[in-house]
């Protein structure tokens, strides 16, 4: 069996629409730092590092493992670069776990990033060669049918990717990392914006974001010696699964059915609500919330829009979903999988501060990316399995 | 051309390049390095072993510890600690005349940069001059205007030709057999698709495999152009290639194909395009069909009765 | 460590010019080859190696995918590295004794693109890819330095070469490249046009195997008694270039080179066997690159895996015992990874 791998350390830098203030390694080594000083180690304690990010078009910087080594303090040591599309943060996270559960390293460093200010995302997500097929472009082209079908297929009603919206923002407010901040979200507010990708409004979708995020995760003898709760690793899982064929359900992914399915295996969950205590789950258009409910076995098909309109998935509900404002808030896209990781661990180890959800014992990480295609997601909890 | 290009004499037919560049924010250390060069200093910074690094980066390379906030001048004058000498300059390479690619240690630094080195004039696929030896001492030569970038020297040592360093890759790229194929049927207003042996379906735009079986494909079948909406979006952000705001992406189903395709539909108002919709191609001008999907500009509706959505469920 | 091995290894017949297929069209016959060779259709787990600059566009994992038949939706993860990379990534996931097998891939066309400039892409981007500096020159600043330090003759340079081809030609899978003119200019000086690896497309997959379930996919399993990636300071001018630090550390990490009759060794220019040798300190016994090597077929992001799986063939085929492969990334041999296998399986 796996060794037992725990989460020590955890770094944000604020989200924001540009940090013009840092370079790239500047970027990274922000939240590597804090995830140190949280630790209470330094660079040379740490014996690899595995970074993510999404394509390397955003900031033009190719296999960027290379020049961030030494940035990373990773001279004379193992360094890897993870790339899964939007699920990346997640699944860089479980890479880096993974090298703990092998019992090959002790201390590793992860980080996850995006400086979208750098470039421009529509852009760097769809340039395309002389051979391509598609007559679309854009990712809210792409997802807005799938949110279509879901609203046909269980019935829901229109207002519910608002909630999420409204929920999702008033929980960023006691987050102060989060990059979306508008006091006062209401759902009058949210319906009267426009309609960007009909059935989606513009504030029922996510920011682009600048911001990286960092872990260090440890062995059972470096848990030991950490200065604050570690969060202790349940399980941790991806699934991929082709983008178009025939017989394909895009609203209900089997990858994302069959990675939940192992993850909760792993970390003995059968009954996902009740056992998990809060989860952080990738949501970047609203109406993903009521979706991945179902996908992840917290109802039945076709029931998950009437856990977020009953307000179980509100901080105050029975399953918090999204308590630092989720992806909706802030999205520097190759580390919003792993924020959702950290926020998890966070919560477990009683760290999350103004949006903590008391008495968190068990906490779900969740990311996706591609054509709703790629799946990670670990399950932390506050005991040692 | 050097030997290691492509040897295609093939026009490139995609071209990366973000438009108007990068936009980089280098942080204290680095902006604190190009500030001095715009100014015409060279600086290093100190770390906390005392080392002086040039460049200057904002951590020991050894240690990732922060360096210190100690800047110092280094130089002008430098060592070459190694070289290397193109004969055939790139051109994406500062001098499009014979240089040098040299290691250059500033006095007073520990560390070495990477800068051009120009030696003079030269012929084309020259050999290195005798003169240019490790050991040499070179000083930098600085562009009249300066911005702020490492190109702030031109190069070390005499006359030279700028030229722009832009992020421009290209590319003969080619789509594949299958794609290749495809496209050919499309430019004869043909929609051709694989039948897998394993699942039966018909996959549209064919790609010699079948994804969900893992098996090649190749029994080929032709499609009409008319098929059925299963689902769409109502896209109220420009696009290129749609007619106008807002537009309708929606997933087709060809009839006889086991998978829709993401495509554009216009002829009718956004706001009453339905799922279940009955569409068809509308093509471009026979003599302007190329070998492009592009020959098909939307799909528009055919007026039939739509189909009920039970039959379409199993297909979004 | 749990003993893993490579069991199967297949790769494409690399062609140096554009033979009309995409990346994924020259995948899928080696994914077909290595399931019908190990008789597995489905994998505990699966990694990739892959980079988007090839073809200047994102996600070309995404569409390689079609190729590997991820239906049911399998367990897969990807790096933007050499496949050598995935490799390591599966070898640490079969660690945990969850599952037995992995499938790891890697692909590449550089025929599309001028590759050396490509590769300016990676380097830092304050200081280094705003000159314009190209793989090819910076290789040819570390040749300058290894060959003065050590007051090698250029014409080594054309012996190393000279084998490579030599050996190119007598393995199908690498092209077939004339041995090297007497009088050919310099590309980049010292480096001329045959110590430069050549314009190759390409892809590999190997499927590794822990244990009990190795023994029966592979008659003689090439187990991998060590296996360690090192990097070093990204900036050549950081770095003494003389040496490979990183290399020595992995090795030794990865348990040393000890014994070894052959070493399949990521040399993209003809100077890296000589800096490579030195820092293994494999001695003139030991057969260096007998499929030619990169130098004879440089498929990038398959070539470090290839590199294990040339390397692994010796021992599968009977004719080594224990043999080391290794991979590179970066400028200037600034990341190296290093693999030991032998047909005995260590106690771990």
């Amino acid at each position: 069996m796996a060794n037992p791998c725990a989460v020590i350390g955890v770094g944000q830098t604020a989200y924001k629409t540009k940090r013009p203030d840092v370079s790239m390694a500047g970027l990274l080594r922000e939240a590597a730092r804090r995830a140190l000083d949280d630790a209470g180690l330094t660079w040379t304690d740490i014996d690899a590092v595995v970074i993510g990010k999404a394509p390397d078009l955003f900031e033009g910087v190719m296999m960027p493992e290379g020049y961030l080594a030494d940035a990373l303090g990773a001279s004379g040591k193992p360094i890897m670069r993870v790339h899964t599309a939007g699920s990346v943060g997640g699944s860089t996270a479980n890479v880096a776990a993974s090298l703990v559960q092998s019992g090959v390293h002790d201390r590793v460093l992860t980080v996850a990033w995006e400086k979208q200010s750098e470039s421009n995302a529509t852009w760097a997500l769809t340039v395309s060669g002389p051979y391509t097929t598609s007559l679309v472009v854009g990712a809210g082209g792409y997802f807005a049918p799938h949110i279509r079908a879901y609203m046909r297929r269980s019935g829901a009603p229109d207002h519910i990717g608002t909630l999420v919206a409204v929920k999702d923002r008033e929980n960023a407010l006691k987050n102060p990392y989060a990059h979306l901040k508008i006091p006062g979200i209401s759902r009058e507010m949210v319906e009267s914006t426009p309609m960007l990708w009909e059935p989606i409004r513009y504030l029922e979708t996510c920011p682009s974001s600048d911001g990286a995020c960092a872990m260090v995760l440890a062995s059972e003898d470096a848990a030991k010696r950490a200065p604050n709760k570690p969060a202790w690793v349940h399980g941790t899982a991806m699934r991929s699964e082709p983008i178009f064929f025939a017989g394909r359900d895009t609203v209900n992914p089997q990858g994302g059915i069959d990675c939940a399915a192992d993850v909760y295996r792993q970390a003995g969950i059968t009954d996902p609500r009740r056992e998990i205590d809060v989860a952080e789950v990738y949501v970047p258009f609203s109406w993903y919330e009521p979706m991945w409910l179902e996908n992840l076995g917290f109802c039945g098909e076709g029931e998950g829009w009437k856990l977020t309109e009953g307000g179980a998935t509100a901080l105050d509900g029975d399953i918090p979903w999204n308590a630092s404002g989720g992806v909706l808030s802030s999205n520097p896209i190759g580390a919003s999988g792993m924020i959702r990781f950290a926020e998890a661990a966070l919560q477990v180890r009683g760290m999350a501060g103004e949006h903590q959800v008391d008495g968190a014992r068990r906490a779900l990480g969740h990311a996706y990316g591609g054509g709703a295609q790629f799946f990670a997601m670990w399950i932390v909890g506050s005991d040692k399995p | 051309m050097p030997s290691s290009d492509v040897p295609s004499s093939e026009p490139t037919n995609h071209v990366l390049e973000f438009p108007g560049g990068y936009t980089r924010s280098v942080g204290p250390v680095i902006g604190r390095f190009l500030s001095e060069l715009r100014d015409g200093r060279l600086k290093g910074v100190r770390t906390r072993t005392g080392r002086v690094l040039f460049p200057p980066v904002e951590y020991d390379p050894d240690t990732g510890d922060d360096v210190t906030d100690e800047f110092v001048d280094v130089g002008p004058v430098g060592t070459v600690t190694s070289w290397s000498w193109v004969p055939n300059p790139r051109k994406t390479h500062p001098l499009d005349r014979p240089f040098a690619w040299a290691l250059i240690r500033p006095d007073g630094a520990d560390t070495a940069l990477l800068h051009a080195l120009d030696l003079g004039v030269f012929e084309l696929g020259a050999k290195p001059p005798r003169r240019l030896k490790t050991g040499m001492r070179v000083r930098p030569r600085w562009r009249a205007e300066r911005v702020g970038g490492i190109g702030d020297i031109e190069c070390f040592q005499p006359e030279v030709t700028m030229i722009n360093a832009p992020s421009r890759l290209e590319y003969r790229l080619q789509g594949g057999r299958a794609l290749d194929r495809f496209l050919e049927g499309v430019e004869q207003g043909k929609i051709l698709g694989h039948r897998c042996d394993v699942c039966g379906q018909v996959i549209v735009p064919m790609k010699g495999l079948c994804p969900k079986d893992g098996v090649p494909t190749s029994e080929e079948v032709e499609l009409p152009d008319t098929g059925t909406v299963t689902t769409f979006a109502v896209n109220n952000l420009p696009d290129p290639r749609a007619p106008e705001v807002p537009f309708v992406s929606a997933y087709i189903l060809l009839d006889g194909a086991g998978l829709t395709m993401l495509a554009l539909v216009a002829g009718i108002p956004a706001d009453q395009v339905r799922m279940g919709m009955r569409v068809r191609a509308a093509w471009r001008p026979r003599e302007e069909w190329t070998r492009s999907m592009a020959n098909i500009r939307w799909f528009e509706p055919t007026g039939e009765p739509d189909v009920p959505f039970d039959e379409i469920k199993d297909h979004i | 460590m749990r003993p893993v091995a490579v069991v199967a290894f297949a790769q494409t017949r690399h062609t140096g010019e554009d033979a009309g297929l995409s990346e994924t069209e020259l995948l899928a016959p080696v994914i077909t080859e290595i399931k019908r060779r190990t008789g597995v259709t489905r994998f505990g787990f699966t990694c990739s190696g892959s980079n988007d600059y090839l073809v200047g566009a994102p996600f070309s994992f995404v569409s390689a995918l079609d190729a590997v038949g991820a239906w049911p939706p399998i367990s897969e993860s990807h790096v933007e590295m050499d496949a050598a990379w995935a490799l390591y990534e599966a070898w640490v996931k079969l660690q945990h004794g969850e599952v037995d097998t992995a499938l790891v891939y890697g692909f590449g066309k550089t025929s599309q693109a001028a590759y050396p400039e490509v590769f300016t892409q990676s380097l830092d981007p304050y200081y280094l890819a705003p000159l314009g500096v190209d793989q090819v020159s910076l290789a040819a600043l570390q040749a300058r330095a290894y060959l003065e330090h050590t007051r090698t003759d250029e014409r080594r340079l054309r012996e190393i070469a000279a084998k490579a081809r030599a050996d190119g030609r007598a393995n199908p899978s690498a092209l077939h490249l004339d041995d090297p003119g007497d009088d050919d200019g310099y590309e980049v000086a010292p480096l001329r046009p045959h110590d430069v690896a050549p314009v190759t497309d390409g892809a590999a997959a190997i499927v590794l195997a822990a244990g009990d379930k190795a023994r029966e996919l592979a008659e003689r399993p090439a187990w991998i008694t060590g296996i360690d990636h090192r990097g070093e300071p990204h900036q050549p001018g950081f770095r003494d270039l003389t040496s490979s630090p990183s290399t020595r550390l992995a090795a030794a990490k990865a348990g040393g080179a000890d014994g070894v009759e052959v070493a399949e060794l990521h040399t993209q220019f003809s100077h890296e066997e000589l800096i490579l040798r030195d820092a293994l300190d494999l001695g003139d016994g030991v057969a260096v690159n007998p499929s030619g090597g990169p130098l004879a077929a440089n498929p990038v992001m398959a070539t470090g895996l290839i590199r294990i799986g040339e390397a692994a063939a010796r021992i599968s085929g009977g004719t080594a015992g224990r043999v080391l492969a290794h991979a590179t990334s970066g400028p200037c041999l600034q990341q190296n990874l290093v693999c030991v296998m032998s047909g005995e399986q260590s106690d771990g």
